[in-house]
């Protein structure tokens, strides 16, 4: 067993980053604030001081116009990691990142290569409102050529941003604010973890839950709670949405027989959508129960947190759902 | 006579010669292109560029190998320009297997990353973030790399502009921005869609960028101001920014011919017809004894060879298969 010890998850993600500019010259970040501020949830902390301002780049808040630099400078034999502060924003550098990012490789027969990776933030819980507190995943997950990572420990985050820096093609890695500071052993040396390697982040017989993110804190709380009731629940937390580890969800549903999917994008066309409809369509022989689905309403999220709160999946609607899967009343 | 604020002593004749061998041959690739759209070779949009050759020739004669260039959706003159394959390019138009993209990007986004030809663009204003970056990069690995963004007067007006322009000062970037204003964005007239008061080049002024207006059918006062503005990126001193004048003498993309009465009048296109500049050149190459009729002939038939070539080698190139779709997406 490699030494271990307890950090967050934004301490994860700074190693990660300190690391991969060590060991890669051309491993450089751009982004709002990231360097004389520290980020503005301090995972560049103190990054400019040990890589120089040339390496971490305070930007002009020009979203569309530093993400199309990140990819011109990826096309050209750096390794950018461009920060957009909260996914809301992304909105403002779509044509970079669906129209430019994402496609060079493929229109160019092979030639560019944009090894660019988009560090983003996502998420509600802090009374943040409606454009500052969106999870666009499934936005970027629609487009062929991106990879889609999002993080729900800090051992996945560390090793997940590793990988993500390393790989070739255009990566959007979500954060959720409200997990910065959840803690979580993580290995004192070097170790990377490859995109579309899902992980068992609990192991159960009776249902599987799918969840991403944020949500795999409120599907082991969940499952914490049905356990006590005698049902077992099986997390599986697929960690990279492209390239999506279906073997891993399928196997875990063809054994429980029953799956609740938990993410934390609007129910409507997202996440939660594309996983039930892979488990429908693959694993439909072994299903106990129809597929179910927790997502974010449908609606902007809005800032009174009572309001706010209510619009997130959480531990008390998952126990519920998953109850009704086995006849029992709420 | 001078072209170009020079007198002909100071250009020498290997160089002239070469600036009408690449206008001559953006010229007839454009040409032998819109004739293979019209008998169904070539497939897709189709934007030409002719008109506008001396623009992308003066200015990639300013550059070096390494240095990038990125282009727009009417890019084939900027991909020879910098030293692209006829061939392959052509190939790419008609959607053949041996095309630079292997049939997936078509005319749009034709490139060449071997020859800093970071591709062509569908989307206006689709290459100031990429120039910018690969200027960032150049700097950042101490290359002495340029990178040249070539971009239409419609590319002007998006917003992006602004944002690079301010980055590229801000960071003293090696990038030049190549405004090719001729005179239309897609069927709206230049006049009508950008204020005029002021050149674009006022915009790039704004952020303290050195900018240059030239007749963008004048290759050798092309070239000049690209000079001008490489030395500048190359000594460390920043980004620039340069106005050519050109007029678009095909419509926006071919197949729009019923547009054309709409924008434009006969006797403005005929006008301009007698300003073209690869015409133009020719004449000035005759008049200043720069070159015989004969060596001019020779230019012209080394370019015919090569457009000959390049057709039998679509001819001889397959249609992709199908079973290629899936490969690329992901590298």
């Amino acid at each position: 067993m490699p030494e271990m010890r307890e950090i967050t998850i934004v301490e994860a993600l700074r190693e990660a980053l300190a690391e991969e500019m060590s060991r890669d010259p051309t491993v450089f970040l751009m982004g709002e604030d990231i360097g004389r501020a520290n980020g503005v949830f301090n995972v560049t902390a103190g990054l400019q001081d040990e890589f120089g301002k040339e390496r971490v780049i305070d930007t002009p808040i020009s979203e569309a116009g530093f993400t199309g630099i990140g990819i011109g400078a990826a096309l050209t034999g750096m390794r950018p990691v461009v920060e957009i502060l909260f996914c809301d924003f992304m909105t403002l550098a779509m044509d970079q990142i669906v129209n430019q990012a994402a496609k060079l490789h493929y229109m160019t027969g092979g030639q560019a290569k944009v090894p660019l990776v988009i560090r983003t933030l996502m998420g509600a819980g802090r009374g943040a409102a409606a454009q500052h507190s969106q999870s666009l995943h499934a936005w970027v997950a629609h487009i062929p050529g991106l990879k889609v990572v999002m993080p729900s420990t800090p051992y996945d985050a560390k090793g997940l941003l590793k990988s993500a820096i390393r790989d070739d093609n255009p990566v959007i890695f979500f954060e959720d604010k409200m997990s910065y500071q959840v803690k979580g052993l993580v290995p004192v040396g070097e170790y990377t973890i490859p995109l579309g390697v899902a992980d068992m982040k609990r192991v159960g017989s009776d249902v599987t839950f799918v969840a991403t993110s944020s949500m795999v804190q409120v599907a082991l709380a969940a499952a914490e709670v049905l356990e006590q009731e005698g049902i077992s629940a099986e997390v599986v937390d697929p960690r990279t949405l492209k390239p999506l580890d279906k073997a891993t969800i399928l196997e875990s549903v063809k054994k429980t027989g029953r799956a609740v999917v938990v993410d934390e994008g609007h129910l409507s066309y997202g996440v939660t959508a594309e996983i039930a409809a892979i488990i429908a369509d693959e694993a439909f022989d072994y299903l106990d129960a129809p597929v179910k689905r927790l997502g974010a309403m449908d609606v902007p999220v809005p800032m009174a947190p009572v309001l706010e709160q209510a619009t997130v999946p959480n531990v008390e609607q998952l126990v519920a759902t998953t109850r009704g899967l086995f006849g029992r009343r709420y | 006579m001078m072209q170009g604020g020079l007198s002909v002593m100071e250009l020498d004749k290997p160089l002239l010669r070469e600036m009408y061998y690449r206008m001559r041959r953006i010229r007839r690739f454009e040409e032998t292109a819109e004739e293979l759209y019209k008998r169904g070779t070539v497939v897709g949009l189709l934007h030409l560029y002719i008109g506008e050759e001396a623009v992308a020739t003066g200015v990639c004669l300013a550059l070096r190998d390494d240095d990038y260039i990125t282009s727009t959706h009417r890019g084939h003159g900027h991909l020879l320009a910098k030293g692209g394959d006829a061939k392959r390019l052509l190939a790419e138009l008609c959607g053949r297997l041996d095309g630079y993209c292997h049939g997936k990007g078509g005319s749009m986004h034709a490139a060449d990353l071997s020859l800093g030809i970071l591709g062509a663009n569908g989307v206006v204003g689709g290459g100031f973030g990429i120039a910018t970056g690969a200027a960032l990069s150049a700097k950042m690995r101490r290359s002495g790399q340029v990178a040249v963004c070539f971009f239409g007067d419609g590319a002007a007006n998006q917003g992006i502009f602004m944002e690079v322009l301010n980055m590229a000062a801000i960071w003293k970037l090696p990038v030049i921005y190549v405004c090719e204003n001729n005179g239309f964005g897609q069927y709206t007239r230049y006049e009508e869609a950008t204020v005029t008061e002021l050149p674009i080049g006022a915009r790039a002024a704004a952020f303290g960028l050195p900018t240059a207006q030239v007749d963008g059918n004048d290759v050798i006062a092309v070239y000049q101001a690209a000079v001008q503005a490489v030395e500048r990126a190359r000594a460390g001193q920043g980004a620039s920014f340069i106005e050519a004048r050109t007029y678009r003498l095909r419509g926006h993309h071919m197949g729009d011919v019923g547009f054309a009465r709409r924008y434009r009048t006969k006797e403005e296109l005929e006008e301009h017809m007698q300003q073209e500049p690869v015409g133009r050149f020719r004449r000035w190459l005759l008049e200043h004894q720069v070159l015989s009729e004969a060596e001019i002939q020779e230019v012209e038939a080394q370019v015919e060879a090569e457009l000959q070539a390049a057709i039998e080698f679509v001819n001889r190139s397959p249609i992709p298969d199908v079973s290629t779709i899936t490969e690329h997406v992901y590298a």
